[in-house]
C-alpha cells in the first residue's frame, strides 16, 4: 500500500502549510530571541544588533543566582510533593470503575485548564482572613481568631502544588493505566497485602515513570508565573517572574532573552533526560 | 479498613482540589462588594455585571474571539501534520511533530518572550491577530496529540480496501479518514479552546496592554482590590471547562485520549 500512496501524493506536499506556520511562528521567534540575547541594550528601552556576552555575564550577579536557586528549590519541592501524593492517587484512580474514572478525569482536566490567575485568586481568598479556612478553625476553637495566611512561602507552595497536581496525575496516568493488573494480582495471591504490593511491586516497576514525572513537573513549575507574584512575596519570585519583569518593566529585552535561553536550554536538557529514561525503560520491558 | 483508608485518601484529594472553587463560588454571591465566606446575603448581580458591563464584556469578547480562532489555527496545523506522519512516517514529519509538541512542554514564558520580541521586531505589536496566531502555535500540541491518537486507531486495511477499489488519496481522506478522526479533531479543538481561554502569560506579553483578555483583566483588577465579579468569572471558567470536558467524557473516550491503552477492559 505504501507504493500506492507514493504514486498518488507527493509525500511532503501536505506538510507545506504546517512547515510554514511552525517555521515562521515558532522557530522564527526562538531564533530572534536567541539573537537578541547577544544584542546590546540601549538604555531607554531598545536594543541594537551586536555580539556581546554581557547579558550572559549577568548570570553571575546575586540577582540572577538568588532567583535561580529559589526557582530550583521551589520546583523540586513541588515536584516531590506532587509525585508522592499523585502517584498513589493515580494508582487508585486507574483501579476505579470506568465511569468513576471518567468523572475524575473531567474534574482533573477542569482544574488543570484553570487559568493561573484564577488558581492564585482562589487560593488567596481561601487563605484570607475574611473568607478563608482560618475562619473554620477559629469557629472550631482551634484558633483564637481568623488570620491571613497569604502572601507567604507556604501559600505559594500550596498554590503551585494545586496548579501542578492535575498535570502530575495526567503525566502518570498512561504508565499506571497500562500496568498489567495481573502483576498486582500475582503478588496478592502470594500473600502480599495491598500496601506491600504497592511498594514492592508497583513502585519498583514504574520507577522510570516516577522519575520522568518528577522531571516533567519540575519543568512545569519552572513555568509558573502568576502564583509566585500573587501568593508569594517579592523575595519568592521565580525565574519566570524575573524574565517578565526584565522584559516588560525594566525594558531590558536582551537580558530577559538571555535568561529565557538559559531556561530553554535547561528545560530541553531535562526533557531529553526524560525521553532517555523512557527509552531505556522501553528497552528493558 | 483498607477500603476505608483508600476512600479517605481519594476524598482528601477531592477536597483539596475543590476547596478553592467552593470558596470562590461562595464569595461570588455576596450581597455587598466584600469577599465573605460563608457569603453574607445572596445575590447574583455580580454575574449580571459580568454579562452587561463594558469593563468586563470587552475582555469576555476578546477571550472568546481569540480562543475560537486560535483553536482553528491549531487544528489547521495539526491535521495535515498528523496525517502526513501517520501516512508516510518520514523523518521530516517526525521532526516537525516534535516541533509541534515543544511549545507546550517548555515553560510558557520562553514562548511568550519569543513572541514579544518577534512581533515587536516587525513593528506589528499589540494586535488581536498576534494573540490568535501565538495561541494557535502554542496549543498545536493538543490537537496534534488527539488527532494522531485517532489516526492510529484506524484499521489500515480499510484504507487499503478503498485504494484497491480505486479511491484516490483525496477521496479516501474525505470519505473514510475524516469521518473516523472527526471526534478526535473536535476533542483537540476543545482542549485548545479551553486552554486558550485561560492562558495568561503569552496573551499578556503579546498584546497585554491593548487587547485585554479575561485572565489579564482579572490580574489587573486584583491590584485595585478584590470584587465578587472575579469570583463570578472564576465560576464561569470552571463551568465552561466542566461542560467541555464533560461532553468529551460523555461522548468520547476520555481515558483513551489521556493515554489509557485498554479502554474496553473494564
Amino acid at each position: 500500500m505504501t507504493a500506492g500512496t507514493n504514486r498518488e501524493t507527493p509525500r511532503y506536499g501536505v506538510l507545506g502549510y504546517p512547515t510554514l506556520m511552525l517555521g515562521v511562528f515558532f522557530l522564527g521567534p526562538f531564533g530572534i530571541m536567541v539573537a537578541v540575547s547577544f544584542f546590546h541594550r540601549v538604555p531607554g528601552g531598545f536594543y541594537e544588533p551586536a555580539f556581546e556576552l554581557a547579558n550572559y555575564a549577568r548570570f553571575f550577579t546575586p540577582l540572577f543566582v538568588e532567583h535561580l536557586v529559589l526557582s530550583m528549590y521551589v520546583a523540586v519541592l513541588v515536584a516531590v510533593i506532587c509525585v508522592s501524593i499523585g502517584f498513589p492517587f493515580t494508582y487508585l484512580l486507574t483501579r476505579l470503575p470506568r465511569r468513576t474514572q471518567v468523572l475524575w478525569l473531567v474534574f482533573l482536566l477542569s482544574v488543570l485548564s484553570l487559568s493561573e490567575v484564577i488558581v492564585a485568586f482562589s487560593w488567596s481568598v481561601l487563605l484570607s482572613r475574611t473568607a478563608g479556612v482560618s475562619n473554620l478553625l477559629a469557629w472550631a476553637g482551634l484558633m483564637d481568631k481568623p488570620a491571613s495566611w497569604t502572601p507567604g512561602f507556604p501559600a505559594m507552595l500550596l498554590g503551585l502544588t494545586y496548579l501542578a497536581f492535575p498535570y502530575t496525575v495526567l503525566m502518570l496516568y498512561p504508565p499506571l493505566s497500562r500496568l498489567d493488573p495481573e502483576l498486582g494480582e500475582a503478588a496478592r495471591t502470594m500473600g502480599a497485602s495491598p500496601l506491600r504490593t504497592f511498594f514492592t511491586v508497583v513502585v519498583p516497576v514504574l520507577r522510570p515513570a516516577i522519575l520522568a514525572g518528577l522531571i516533567m513537573v519540575f519543568v512545569f513549575v519552572l513555568g509558573a508565573y502568576l502564583i509566585p507574584q500573587i501568593l508569594g512575596r517579592p523575595q519568592h519570585w521565580t525565574l519566570s517572574v524575573l524574565i517578565t519583569d526584565q522584559a516588560i518593566y525594566q525594558s531590558n529585552l536582551p537580558f530577559a532573552a538571555a535568561m529565557a535561553v538559559f531556561l530553554l536550554a535547561a528545560s530541553l536538557g531535562l526533557i531529553a533526560l526524560t525521553l532517555g529514561i523512557g527509552r531505556r525503560a522501553g528497552l528493558r520491558s | 479498613m483498607n477500603r476505608l483508608a483508600r476512600k479517605v485518601f481519594l476524598a482528601a484529594v477531592a477536597l483539596f482540589l475543590s476547596a478553592p472553587l467552593v470558596v470562590v463560588a461562595g464569595v461570588s454571591v455576596n450581597e455587598k462588594k466584600r469577599l465573605f465566606f460563608p457569603p453574607e446575603g445572596f445575590s447574583l448581580h455580580w454575574y449580571a455585571e459580568l454579562a452587561t458591563q463594558a469593563a468586563w464584556l470587552t475582555p469576555v469578547r476578546n477571550s472568546l474571539t481569540i480562543a475560537t480562532l486560535a483553536g482553528l489555527v491549531s487544528v489547521s496545523i495539526a491535521l495535515p501534520l498528523a496525517y502526513a506522519l501517520w501516512r508516510h512516517r518520514v523523518f521530516y514529519a517526525k521532526a516537525l511533530y516534535a516541533l509541534g509538541i515543544a511549545p507546550f512542554i517548555l515553560p510558557p514564558v520562553i514562548t511568550a518572550l519569543g513572541f514579544l520580541i518577534f512581533w515587536g521586531q516587525f513593528g506589528y505589536a499589540g494586535r488581536i491577530e498576534n494573540d490568535i496566531v501565538s495561541h494557535g502555535i502554542f496549543l498545536v500540541t493538543l490537537p496534534l496529540m488527539t488527532i494522531s491518537l485517532g489516526l492510529e486507531s484506524i484499521d489500515k486495511a480499510i484504507v487499503e480496501a478503498a485504494a484497491t477499489m480505486g479511491a484516490n488519496a483525496r477521496a479516501t481522506f474525505r470519505t473514510i479518514i475524516l469521518p473516523l478522526v472527526r471526534p478526535y479533531i473536535i476533542s483537540g479543538y476543545a482542549f485548545a479552546f479551553v486552554l486558550s481561554l485561560n492562558e495568561y502569560i503569552i496573551a499578556y506579553m503579546v498584546a497585554g496592554f491593548t487587547v485585554e483578555t479575561l485572565p489579564i483583566k482579572i490580574f489587573n483588577s486584583l491590584r485595585y482590590g478584590y470584587t465578587p465579579v472575579m469570583g463570578a468569572v472564576a465560576v464561569a471558567f470552571v463551568l465552561i471547562a466542566v461542560a467541555v470536558f464533560g461532553l468529551i467524557g460523555r461522548f468520547g473516550d476520555l481515558p483513551k485520549l489521556l493515554g489509557h491503552w485498554q479502554p474496553e477492559q473494564r
